[in-house]
């Protein structure tokens, strides 16, 4: 039997209440209850729901929910990320299209039954931060308990005898202790120490994190804003709403926050893979601009490269496609230019084949001197197999071999009828094919200086070079940096909270009944590690050098000896 | 147009001829392993019955016994005696694959050295498979297999340098380092190669490596899981008093305690669980400057981010009453079954703008 029951303390019942006290507290984790419905009115059961909401139970059903709902977004297309997918599956499968629509399962992130999910484990997370927030800082300001009134029955201890004085004990524990930055107090006939509250703090920082996170995240989705504009060697552009090919915006964007700068795109250049199986595959890409910043900014020159994005404030430009614009020439039947322009063309495929329409809207007067207009399907490739070897395939993405092939019409292109239309397609509804002598359709394969003649001195159009384009996104998206932060604090908080042991040690030394000191220390965590007891080995004996051992009485009580195992939480 | 120059020939036939000799080395080891196991079955030890029918004697051993210099002290130091939390079972480690055989040990150890040796052939071949491309070695699932099976069996042997006991983990992962290599070698096989522009940053390098270390690190903590699941049901139904059988008995009783086990499993996974949250987070930031958004749920980021939220529910269901033990090794088995969904099923399956899986 230890020494406090030789002392006339009474063990049994109120032996694990102390040992309960002596553990209570390590963490600010919420009670476990599973308290039944109560019967009581509204405000009950307001309590009821909201104290299951923030139990540890729910929590972790929340979380399960999340990564699963999460499933789905990820294998079926999502409006967000790829729109033409969704469209091709909406025409694929006509029965699953609908239910799918209903269900939000095309945009799941942004779906009513998601956001149920992570603003309910958001709210669990408020209520759970809060009250365990205010509990740190109480325990902060109190003091650790004081020891149980058996110490061996805790998960690691020590005991031995000593001449040394019971005070003279306790104070240089206490000095101890205190030295090796435990906080500690001397209650009773003991000193009580914890250390380790930095687990307690990370655990609370990476969770208020994940909100600082949430939010900078929501933000950042309302004020962003996402414009593409395609421009060609030579070409500028001017941050504004007008400029963009295409725009997206979040639903609390303005157009006041664009920042004000432009930008020219000097010059284009990739390289490509030249052998092997990857043959084609790009190497670099890499735009030169000069940009200026401001309504009257000085000019800068930059690079702007694939991971390499230009930024401006809170706008990134970043680069991402290019493709060749064809330079040509169209005549009309007096020989007047009435247009001469680089005419950008979509790639497709990864040799750059690239397609697209040249459309000649004014200015054009036929062979009659009637006003019309003239509309070109083109097809251009980079690197032409050879004649003979036929097909309108590229078959390498840079500039070795190019070719322009024409189809000509004439007649009413359609972009005056209101309609939108791709400039990249060319409606033929209301055009007439130009034919050859032959009858055939007039269709013909250029070499760049070669002109293609219109029937009957209807024109010409000359294929005079190329030029290559860029592909540029602007984004903003802010709070950026807030997620960023957020993320920072995340990473921290959880390794404290994950590293960290909080830990208590008690160290008594009262006179036994032969008038010698006896010194028992022990130690608790919040979880069973090897840790605990390695330290307070460590602990002991230090305090073992200043508080000496005495000889063993014959009667000393083994301290080794056992009871029913209990105690700390299983880990 | 010089470019294609920087991939060596020469080095990348080094590389394979390397990588070929590693999986030689280890299915030498593998056969060792299999010898350490068959002859520790000879031995007959059934410390786990008798430590859960016998009733509870003598605390565990003292853990630390402390000595400080000087040595004059005629009298013992103070002993530290530990005891076991409440719920556990009372059960000893069991002696490891070889059983306490001598044989079986020796084997053993032939085992361990020949998994040392075909490690560093192994990394040797990732090493000039990267020095052949003149980049570090993951740009595509083959060099991600290879670079990956030589990090698990690094972080293996790192344990067991570490004096850990994980030896009896040996069989089980040099097994799938085989089947890993295998697939590397015949389905995934992509010739040395320089990456696509959007792979060109530091960032790749930081967000990779932590992916295939975590990847690694969390396929150990799986494999003492699973262990740990099974150690558990043998345990619980000795303690019950039933009998299993035979096998499980010869194979079970050398294993750690199931509470070892667990606890194994537990630290490494939360051990982990920070690094795997900066690797997504280093991806982010990479995905930030590759195509202008931190975040756009791509089947990649969304599966990372399944399996992060999965890992975290595994933590939390560990402090939750009711959901300890089993229940919370089933979640850790979750998780890491969706970080392989997010290697295999997202490469394979699943387009997405990290397609450059490059099979
Ligand atoms: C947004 C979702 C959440 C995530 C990703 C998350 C993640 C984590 C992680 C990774 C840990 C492990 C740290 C450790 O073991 O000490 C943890 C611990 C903890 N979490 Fe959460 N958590 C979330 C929400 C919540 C909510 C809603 C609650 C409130 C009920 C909560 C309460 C706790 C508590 C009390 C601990 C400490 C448990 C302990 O002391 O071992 N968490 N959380």
């Amino acid at each position: 039997m230890s020494t406090t029951s030789k002392n006339g303390f009474d063990p049994a019942p109120s032996d694990t209440e102390g040992l309960a006290a002596a553990g209570s507290q390590l963490s600010t984790a919420p009670q476990e209850e599973l308290s039944a419905p109560p019967a009581l009115g509204v405000i009950g059961w307001a309590r009821w729901f909201w104290r299951q909401l923030t139990s540890m139970r729910v929590a972790l059903l929340l979380l399960l929910l999340l990564s699963l709902g999460a499933i789905p977004g990820s294998l079926i297309p999502q409006t967000g990320s790829d729109e033409t997918k969704v469209e091709l599956f909406r025409r694929d499968h006509s029965t699953l299209a609908p239910i799918y629509d209903k269900l939000g399962l095309f945009h799941v992130y942004s779906s009513v039954w998601f956001s149920a999910i992570y603003i309910l484990l958001f709210v669990s997370l408020i209520g759970c931060i809060v009250p365990r927030t205010w509990q740190f800082v109480g325990q902060l300001r109190g003091r650790p308990p004081g020891a149980p009134r058996r110490l061996t029955r805790l998960p690691a201890h020590t005991t031995w005898r000593t001449e040394a004085e019971p005070e003279q004990v306790r104070e240089a524990a206490l000095a101890l202790l205190k030295k090796r930055r435990f906080r500690a107090h001397i209650a009773g006939d003991a000193v009580a120490a914890e250390k380790g509250y930095l687990r307690e703090l990370g655990n609370l920082v990476f969770h208020i994190s994940l909100i600082v996170m949430l939010v900078a995240f929501a933000a950042g989705q309302l004020f962003k804003s996402e414009g593409d504009k395609l421009i060609v060697e030579g070409d500028g552009f001017s941050n504004t709403l007008t400029q963009y090919d295409d725009f997206k915006s979040g639903s609390l964007f303005s157009t006041d926050d664009m920042e004000p700068f432009s930008f020219k795109l000097d010059d284009f250049k990739g390289t490509y893979e030249v052998t092997g199986p990857n043959r084609g595959t790009p190497r670099t890409y890499e735009a030169h601009l000069t940009y200026s910043v401001g309504a009257y900014g000085k000019d800068r020159k930059t690079t702007v490269k694939v991971n390499e994005p230009l930024e401006v404030g809170d706008s990134k430009v970043y680069l991402v496609s290019h493709g060749y614009a064809p330079v040509v020439t169209v005549r009309d039947g007096k020989g007047n230019v009435v247009m001469k322009d680089a005419v950008p063309l979509l790639p497709q495929d990864g040799n750059v084949t690239s397609s697209g329409a040249i459309k000649v809207m004014d200015g054009y007067h036929d062979a009659k001197g009637m006003k019309d207009q003239l509309g070109f399907q083109a097809v251009f490739i980079p690197t032409f197999a050879g004649e003979g070897k036929g097909s309108m395939l590229s078959q390498f993405p840079s500039l070795l071999n190019p070719r322009l092939a024409l189809n000509a019409y004439h007649g009413d292109l359609g972009v005056n009828a209101g309609i939108p239309q791709s400039v990249y397609q060319l409606d033929t509804k209301h055009l007439k094919q130009f034919k050859n002598a032959k009858g055939d359709p007039l269709a013909e394969r250029l070499k760049v200086g070669e002109t293609m003649r219109l029937p009957n001195g209807a024109g010409s159009i000359t294929f005079d070079g190329v030029k290559e384009w860029a592909g540029f996104q602007v984004t903003r998206q802010p709070a950026s940096g807030w997620a960023l932060g957020g993320a920072i604090a995340a990473i921290f908080g959880l390794a404290a909270s994950l590293f960290i042991q909080r830990r208590r040690v008690w160290v008594r030394a009262v006179k036994g009944d032969d008038g010698v000191t006896v010194v028992e220390m022990a130690g608790l965590g919040r979880s069973e590690s090897a840790k605990v007891p390695e330290e307070l080995g460590q602990l002991a004996g230090t305090l073992y050098d200043q508080a000496p051992g005495a000889p063993e009485p014959d009667s000393a009580a083994d301290p080794s000896e056992v009871s029913v195992p209990e105690g700390a939480e299983k880990q | 147009m010089t470019l294609a120059a920087a991939t060596n020939e020469h080095l990348a036939n080094i590389s394979n001829v390397l990588i070929y000799s590693a999986m030689a080395v280890y299915t030498l080891a593998f056969f060792a392993y299999i010898a350490e196991w068959l002859f520790g079955s000879r031995s007959k030890v059934a410390r786990t019955a008798a430590a859960l029918t016998a009733t509870p004697q003598t605390a565990q051993a003292p853990a630390v016994t402390v000595n400080k210099a000087g040595g004059t002290a005629v009298l013992e130091r103070p002993k530290v005696t530990v005891r076991s939390a409440s719920g556990s079972r009372d059960v000893p480690d069991g002696p490891g694959a070889h059983g306490g055989d001598e044989q079986g040990d020796l084997y053993g150890r032939i085992a361990v050295s020949l998994t040392v040796l075909a490690f560093l052939v192994e990394f040797g071949g990732v090493l000039t498979r990267a020095l052949s491309v003149q980049r570090a070695p993951w740009g595509n699932m083959y060099e991600f297999n290879i670079t990956f099976s030589t990090v698990a069996v690094g972080v293996y042997l790192g344990l067991l340098a570490l004096k850990k006991n994980v030896r009896w983990l040996g069989l089980f992962l040099v097994t799938t380092v085989l089947l890993d290599l295998g697939l590397a070698v015949t389905v995934l096989y992509t010739a040395s190669d320089q990456l696509v522009p959007a792979l060109h940053s530091y960032w790749l390098y930081i967000h990779v490596s932590t992916a295939i270390f975590c990847g690694a690190t969390f396929y150990v903590g799986a494999v003492s899981t699973i262990m740990y699941l099974f150690k558990d049901s043998y345990e619980s139904k000795l303690a019950s008093g039933g009998k299993p059988g035979t096998f499980a008995r010869s194979v079970l009783e050398r294993m750690p305690s199931s509470a070892s086990l667990d606890k194994f499993s537990y630290r490494i996974n939360a051990a982990v669980f920070p690094l795997w949250t900066f690797t997504i987070i280093a991806g982010a930031i990479w995905a930030g400057d590759a195509w202008g958004r931190y975040w756009g749920w791509d089947p990649k980021e969304t599966w990372s981010f399944i399996t992060w939220v999965a890992y975290a529910g595994y933590l939390h269901a560990r402090a939750t009453a009711g959901w300890k033990g089993r229940k919370a090794a089933y979640l850790a088995l979750i998780a890491f079954a969706c970080w392989l969904f997010n290697y295999y099923g997202v490469n394979l399956f699943v387009s997405g703008k990290h397609s450059y899986a490059g099979v």
